[in-house]
């Protein structure tokens, strides 16, 4: 990148987090939709287990204190289109398009009207309390935000900011991941009773699709066993939510935008990302569930953060429009 | 059908004469316009409008909650501006801003204006925007106003006069090359069938008005757009003229002096900066140079700037000749600078600190608009035939209190275009900001923008007090009459 325009802080900034946002409201949508989905499926003494996706979001103190229990309105309300929730699927659109706007010169205008577009239609929807169809309102998001990807990839020239913007999508998208792993694992797991079950495999399903790794899980490993499931989300190198995919394609995209060449470090950001690529692509999933999962994800989420913190540190001297 | 019920009352109507036959130009849009059915019409209107909120083509509304965005309401029916008479205002424009760089740069040098007795010294040392910080500044090419959007009205016989000058940061222009898109869209037959001159070259011609700006440049000049921030009303435009010109945005905090030199904060360190188009008032340029509690501002830049070491486009202290009472002697200036007779008039102005004129101003308040010197988007106006007593009374104290700045001018019978009411036309009051660019040579872009007040009767057309727009077309050529077209 050597005739490269320089980037501003404040923009590389903005889009970093205009790309998790977008990100963030997509897995919620997908969360919502799957978790709906699952309580169709299950006899009447498993549903209203909505508490596991207020805990996958790491809000759960936050709801008990505005809205109690976690019946589905109340989970619906607070996670599609509460104005006062910061990571709600409404707030982190409008956040999205706040820094978006806040940096339309560098992004490509289709990029931007995307984000509009995807604006008006959650402020449109945001009028009633929950979404009038579930099912075609989380549809609907998360097939605005696969457009925007698209978008993205094809109008925007892959630059220093597009860099950015991958990377703040990839680690969104590893912590997702790692916080849905974490959090039905737990939930699964000690349901000894359920294996062998046809509800075993129906919720263990369900946990890939709210990756959208369902289909690709069959391709690699057929038959639904947790272990295979935990390696494919946690260590699989093809699949583009499984958190090595994202670790290790984030650390290219800051290598990108750093130039320093693969196997070195050039800032803390780097060095951080590099280690935690490392572990990840050397990893088994054995000893990891040998030591606990939980406390493997604790530990990963623990590395994204301070990575996250090293990138706010090396390049962006500034706070953007909005984030939480 | 549409126009079955028109009338032009009176007024000047770009679309028709005073009999109520079309003016030849206007042809072809009232043929395309008389094809459409009223559900299509109106389709076309929806249409226009869910694109512009779509584009995110919105300004924000002080005074509002923060952050509420409209969309600037948009009229399909084009204005329509003749070759001949595109012509005219060019070379009038032409003259004009020559005249005013002129005295800008006079102003901040020897006065020589004022010793010669054309301009009183005094009302130039009592405007609000002279700035003495400004003083013995020569920037590049002696050119002042880098980019300005003169207000154009017509009067009832159709004459142009200048409103105002609007020489500090004037918007709109992103809006003209909008309206155009729009249009182009919708109508597409009609600019098939009329030579209507393109809009837009204009961002290329404004970033190389702005590069040969750059005091020294080291390769290609680094050009940055300033603007105050995203809740700025027009930030819109701010951002779409830094993108079509592919230059970076910036804020007051992405930029910083070191060195005598003006840097912006970048992922990979300071970048140095050649021209600043800035998009915020002098006031709060520097916190060091003006005012000290802005926090919008760069320490430290109006001395590299002084220093030569960037340029600023508009140059600061070019509002001087935005004061109103100054105005009153653009003509003045014209004749002093350029030896000319003033190609187009300003609108006959009283000036309160005259005895004489602030008694007729005083004795005439129903039917005059009276205007602050140092005020814009009309604000700080009192529009006489409008008014209340109460709001006379309090313009009269104003006045009394202080004469200086206060301006008063006939109430213009403004031109009036067709304008959709709900399913029919009605003719609506505008005016016509064209865009100056003016560098090493002066360029007027072939458009403009025309606001129109939307409201029956009104006479306001700003978008803070509830006016729209329409796209503006420049013919290339003027269609010759047809013979028996008018019966």
């Amino acid at each position: 990148m050597t005739h490269a325009q320089p980037l501003l802080s404040r923009v590389a900034d903005a889009v970093y987090w205009m790309a998790r946002y977008i990100e963030r409201a997509e897995n919620v949508a997908r969360f919502l939709d799957v978790n709906h989905n699952l309580m169709l499926d299950l006899p009447k003494a498993y549903t209203g287990q909505w508490q596991p996706v207020i805990d996958t979001t790491g809000d759960s103190a936050l709801f008990r204190q505005r809205y109690g229990e976690a019946t589905q309105q109340n989970v619906l309300q607070f996670l599609a289109f509460d104005p006062g929730y910061p990571n709600s699927i409404y707030s982190c659109i409008r956040f999205a398009r706040e820094n978006a706007r806040s940096v339309r010169e560098t992004i490509s205008s289709e990029m931007w009207q995307q984000i509009n577009n995807l604006y008006l239609l959650i402020t449109e929807e945001s009028r009633r309390e929950t979404p009038a169809s579930l099912p075609a309102f989380c549809h609907a998001v998360r097939m605005a935000c696969h457009l925007f990807a698209g978008i993205l990839d094809v109008t925007m020239s892959h630059n220093e900011a597009w860099h950015f913007i991958r990377v703040g999508t990839l680690l969104e998208r590893a912590d997702k991941t790692s916080r849905i792993l974490d959090v039905k694992y737990f939930i699964l797991l000690p349901s000894v009773h359920d294996v062998g079950t046809p509800y075993d495999d129906v919720q263990w399903a369900a946990v890939l699709k709210s990756v959208s790794g369902f289909e690709m899980y069959r391709k690699r490993f057929g038959r639904i066993a947790p272990e295979r499931i935990v390696e494919f989300l946690l260590l699989d190198g093809e699949f583009p939510r499984a958190i090595r995919y994202c670790i290790s394609r984030a650390d290219r995209s800051l290598r990108a935008i750093t130039g320093a060449p693969a196997g070195t470090f050039s800032c803390a950001s780097e060095q951080r990302l590099g280690l935690l690529r490392g572990e990840l692509d050397f990893a088994r999933v054995e000893p990891i569930l040998t030591a606990g999962l939980h406390e493997f994800c604790d530990a990963l989420q623990t590395k994204m953060n301070t990575i996250d913190e090293y990138v706010l540190n090396d390049f962006f001297a500034q706070q953007p429009a909005a984030r939480s | 059908m549409f126009f079955s019920s028109y009338q032009t009352e009176g007024f000047f109507d770009e679309m028709f004469e005073a009999g109520g036959g079309v003016r030849p130009h206007a042809q072809l849009v009232l043929e395309t316009i008389n094809s459409l059915d009223g559900g299509q019409l109106l389709r076309h209107k929806h249409a226009a409008e869910r694109l512009l909120l779509q584009l995110g083509i919105t300004f924000n509304v002080y005074g509002d909650n923060q952050g509420t965005e409209r969309i600037f309401p948009f009229d399909l029916i084009p204005r329509i501006v003749p070759a001949a008479e595109w012509g005219y205002i060019e070379r009038g424009l032409k003259q004009r801003i020559h005249a005013l760089n002129c005295f800008i740069d006079d102003i901040y040098h020897d006065q020589k204006i004022v010793k010669d007795g054309a301009i009183p010294a005094d009302i130039i040392t009592s405007a609000a925007s002279y700035r003495k910080q400004c003083h013995g500044l020569t920037p590049p090419f002696g050119v002042w106003c880098h980019i300005t959007g003169t207000d154009l009205v017509r009067d009832r016989d159709g004459q142009y006069y200048v409103l105002e000058d609007n020489l500090r940061v004037p918007s709109g222009v992103s809006y003209v090359l909008e309206n155009r898109e729009v249009l182009k869209r919708i109508f597409p037959r009609v600019f098939e069938g009329l030579a209507v001159r393109p809009v837009n070259e204009y961002t290329s011609r404004l970033l190389e008005m702005l590069e040969s700006l750059a005091p020294n440049p080291r390769g290609k000049p680094q050009v940055v757009v300033l603007t105050p921030g995203i809740y700025n009303s027009a930030y819109f435009e701010h951002s779409f003229l830094a993108q079509q010109m592919g230059v970076q945005l910036v804020e007051g905090r992405d930029l910083v002096v070191a060195g005598g030199d003006v840097f912006m904060r970048t992922t990979k360190g300071p970048q140095r900066v050649d021209v600043i188009y800035r998009r915020v008032d002098d006031d709060f340029l520097d916190p060091e140079a003006f005012r000290p509690d802005s926090l919008l501002g760069v320490p430290g830049l109006m001395s590299a700037y002084r220093a030569g070491r960037v340029a600023l486009a508009n140059a600061p202290g070019n509002g001087i000749a935005d004061d109103k009472v100054i105005y009153a002697y653009v003509p003045e200036m014209i004749r002093y600078y350029e030896r000319e007779e003033p190609i187009l008039p300003n609108v006959p102005t009283y000036l309160c600190w005259r005895d004489a004129d602030r008694s007729h101003v005083l004795a005439n308040l129903d039917k005059l608009v009276v205007k602050s010197a140092n005020e814009s988007g009309g604000y700080g106006m009192l529009v006489g035939p409008h008014s209340t007593a109460a709001q006379r009374a309090e313009f009269a104290a104003k006045i009394a209190a202080e004469p200086r700045n206060f301006i008063a001018q006939p109430t213009l019978a403004l031109s009036r275009v067709p304008t959709i009411v709900d399913d029919h036309f009605e003719g609506r009051h505008v005016d016509l900001r064209p865009y100056v660019l003016c560098g090493k040579e002066i360029y007027v872009l072939p458009g403009g923008l025309t606001r129109v007040a939307m409201r029956k009767g009104s006479l306001v057309v700003n978008s803070s007090q509830g006016g729209g727009s329409k796209d503006t077309w420049v013919l290339a050529h003027d269609p010759a009459p047809h013979a028996g077209q008018e019966q």
